[in-house]
């Protein structure tokens, strides 16, 4: 660790497709940085998988690694079969809010429920940024978008709640105004095992930000920090109050047995069980 | 003396051999959902698989079926699915995902009557087309079909070898009656049986998607940076989701690795083609009728001979164009309202007459009398 930080080294050097201001460019320097924290030289040891959508760009070709960038909502599906294989394999998932929780989000509760042993990593902006705006599950309410260009109607889904409740070994959110947290989280979840799901909120200047009336994305970061509350200090607050708020923190942090170890569990004990 | 053994012969049903088809072709891993008539699949598999060292595991849904084997191709292992026609739509985006990274695994689709749930437990042949055109954009797929229990196994092993050899999706195209019944079955000696692996690269080794027609495919894991995607991609899995000359190559040579090699991939048994005036072609369990009438009908005084495919994609034009010749009416039969009839009439290059004879509802198949009376009354004509 005594080495300096440089991004650099785990990428293959392509130019990112990220527009100026995405919050993209902090995710990924963020986990680059958290993964250099924890003394790996290199991104051999783990395989990436991701969707479709601008989040799943992050990893997919640009990380020096195995990458699968799959369908839209698949990636978890995908990283099922490959850990099922090789149950070695150490899975980070890159994946939009639509990508994770709204075309996927099946995939995502059974994958929590199955404590299937990867890393989730879910990049919250709020809006379907590569397709130019549209409302996502997660859009907040009255919030102006291509497709709501009246207001949402409809309430957001909080992917937090949902993972701690479909059985989530470890479960944080932070925003990219939160680095050195979202740092920390990704180093907590690379060292437990499990379901391990971390939200990170983040702005898209160009998709959601013009339409829901930021300025640019300083503002929006500006916005992000203000915004949030810390999941401690909420048992304080009324439900009005946390309505338009974001509570970062963490929300589980538990063991369970994980997919790969309840699979061999139960082959042994049928093995056992016909030896005898 | 030379003992002859009965221990490789069985009395089995037709999903059952699939399975075991499965595990002898090497395949260790199987997701699915379930689904009638194809169930019986899943829960074979799903006893057999660990006994082998191998994986199954229900999944939520197709959609994730497909995934989870895909995945499981690019860690190494052959793979499988098995599913119906609803299920089968609802893999087709996935299946399009497989044959754009060139990912070898198999799609058993055992064909229920549709459209929509239909008639779910009863037997159809309608997902002809849907099995060779059911994905978006540019596409080509080898799509078997068996008609026999023993098949189901030979089928399903040769889907395995064809989607190594070719680093392509292979589909399974069988039906709920051959799917469901039970008969003898004889297992080769596994010593015997010749099974192909994919081509792993060498060291060093960096293009995974092009500079041969089939490409060598490393795993992950292994320490090859494979970058893999369903967008348009170079030789090293790069994104070129703009350039034409990229996707050009890229969609044509995957297309190309199928459709140039429509010859070596023909597989279909035949009859009495060079002498027949009555031709019949016909597929999956429809051909079992046809065994029983041909006999008939020449006894009948009516020169009747049939060709009964095994690959239905690409479709083997060749033989039957050979058959046109000397036919003057080609007759295919099919539980459905007409699907490979089109291909035949194409692939006849107006040498004969073609004639379409469906059959659908309750799973009822196309008797023996209802073929005899058609070809005795098609075929009076030319006596």
């Amino acid at each position: 660790m005594t080495e300096t930080f440089s991004p650099r080294k785990y990428l293959r050097g392509i130019t990112p497709p990220f527009c100026p201001g995405c919050g993209a460019y902090t995710v990924t320097n963020v986990f680059l940085k958290a993964v250099h924290e924890l003394g790996h030289e290199d991104l051999r040891k783990f395989i990436f998988c991701s969707g479709i959508g601008c989040s799943a760009w992050i990893p997919s070709p640009h990380f020096m690694a195995d990458s699968v960038h799959t369908l839209h909502g698949r990636s978890i599906p995908v990283a099922t079969g490959i850990k099922l294989v090789r149950p070695d394999a150490n899975i980070v998932v890159f994946g939009g809010d639509g990508d994770i929780v709204g075309i996927g989000l099946s995939h995502f509760i059974h994958a929590a429920r199955r404590n299937l042993d990867i890393l989730v990593i879910m990049v919250n902006n709020m809006v379907y940024g590569m397709t130019g705006g549209q409302v996502a599950p997660t859009t907040p309410f009255k919030t102006v978008t291509t497709t709501t260009p009246y207001g949402s109607f409809e309430y957001p889904l909080d992917a937090t709640k949902l993972a701690v409740t479909a059985g989530a070994c470890y479960v944080a959110r932070w925003t990219t105004a939160h680095p050195n947290e979202f740092k920390m989280s990704i180093k907590e979840a690379l060292k437990t095992q499990g379901f391990r799901f971390i939200e990170v909120v983040s702005q898209c200047p160009t998709a959601f930000g013009r339409k829901a009336g930021f300025k640019d994305a300083g503002e929006m970061i500006r916005w992000l920090r203000e915004n949030t509350v810390p999941v401690e200090q909420i048992e304080k607050m009324s439900e009005d109050k946390l309505i338009s708020k974001i509570v970062v923190g963490e929300f589980a942090k538990k063991h369970r047995p994980t997919l790969t170890e309840t699979v061999q569990a139960t082959m042994r004990e049928a093995k056992k069980k016909i030896e005898n | 003396m030379k003992k002859t053994s009965t221990t490789n012969t069985h009395f089995w049903q037709g999903n059952e051999a699939c399975a075991e088809g499965a595990i002898s072709a090497g395949c260790r891993f199987f997701a699915g959902y379930p689904i009638t008539p194809a169930s019986e699949i899943a829960e074979h598999l799903s006893k057999r698989l660990p006994q082998v060292d191998g994986t199954a595991i229900q999944m939520e849904d197709e959609l994730a079926s497909i995934g989870a084997i895909v995945g499981a191709s690019w860690a190494g292992a052959k793979s499988m699915t098995a599913t119906s026609g609803p299920g089968f739509s609802l893999m087709q985006e996935g299946i399009g995902y497989a044959f754009m990274t060139e990912t070898p695994c198999v799609i058993v689709d055992v064909q229920r009557a549709g459209p929509s749930t239909g008639q779910a437990t009863k037997c159809g042949q309608g997902d002809v087309m849907q099995a060779r055109w059911g994905t978006h954009g540019d596409y080509s797929a080898i799509v078997l079909s068996p008609n026999s229990v023993q098949e189901m196994y030979t089928l399903t092993i040769k889907a395995f070898n064809l989607a190594e050899e070719y680093r392509t999706p292979v589909i399974l195209l069988a039906d709920e009656i051959i799917a469901h019944m039970s008969e003898q079955i004889v297992l080769p000696n596994p010593k015997t049986l010749k099974i192909i692996n994919r081509r792993k690269p060498t060291t060093g080794e960096k293009a995974f998607f092009s500079s041969y027609e089939v490409p060598p495919m490393p795993s992950v894991g292994d320490g090859f940076n494979v970058v893999v995607t369903g967008s348009t991609h170079d030789q090293y899995g790069i994104r070129a989701t703009a350039d034409p000359l990229v996707h050009r190559q890229l969609v044509e040579r995957i297309n190309g690795k199928i459709q140039n090699h429509e010859k070596e991939l023909a597989d279909f048994e035949t009859y009495n083609i060079k002498e027949c005036k009555v031709g019949i072609v016909s597929y999956g369990c429809t051909s079992r009728t046809v065994y029983d009438v041909v006999q008939n009908a020449q006894n009948k005084g009516i020169n009747a001979g049939y060709v009964r495919l095994r690959t239905i994609w690409p479709f083997p034009n060749e033989i039957i164009e050979k058959m046109a010749r000397t036919a003057k009416i080609i007759i295919v039969p099919e539980m459905n309202l007409g699907q490979l009839y089109h291909e035949v009439k194409r692939a006849t290059k107006g040498h004969a007459r073609v004639e379409p004879m469906n059959k659908i509802g309750g799973g009822e198949m196309i008797t023996p009398e209802e073929l005899l009376t058609k070809i005795t009354d098609e075929g009076r004509e030319y006596d």
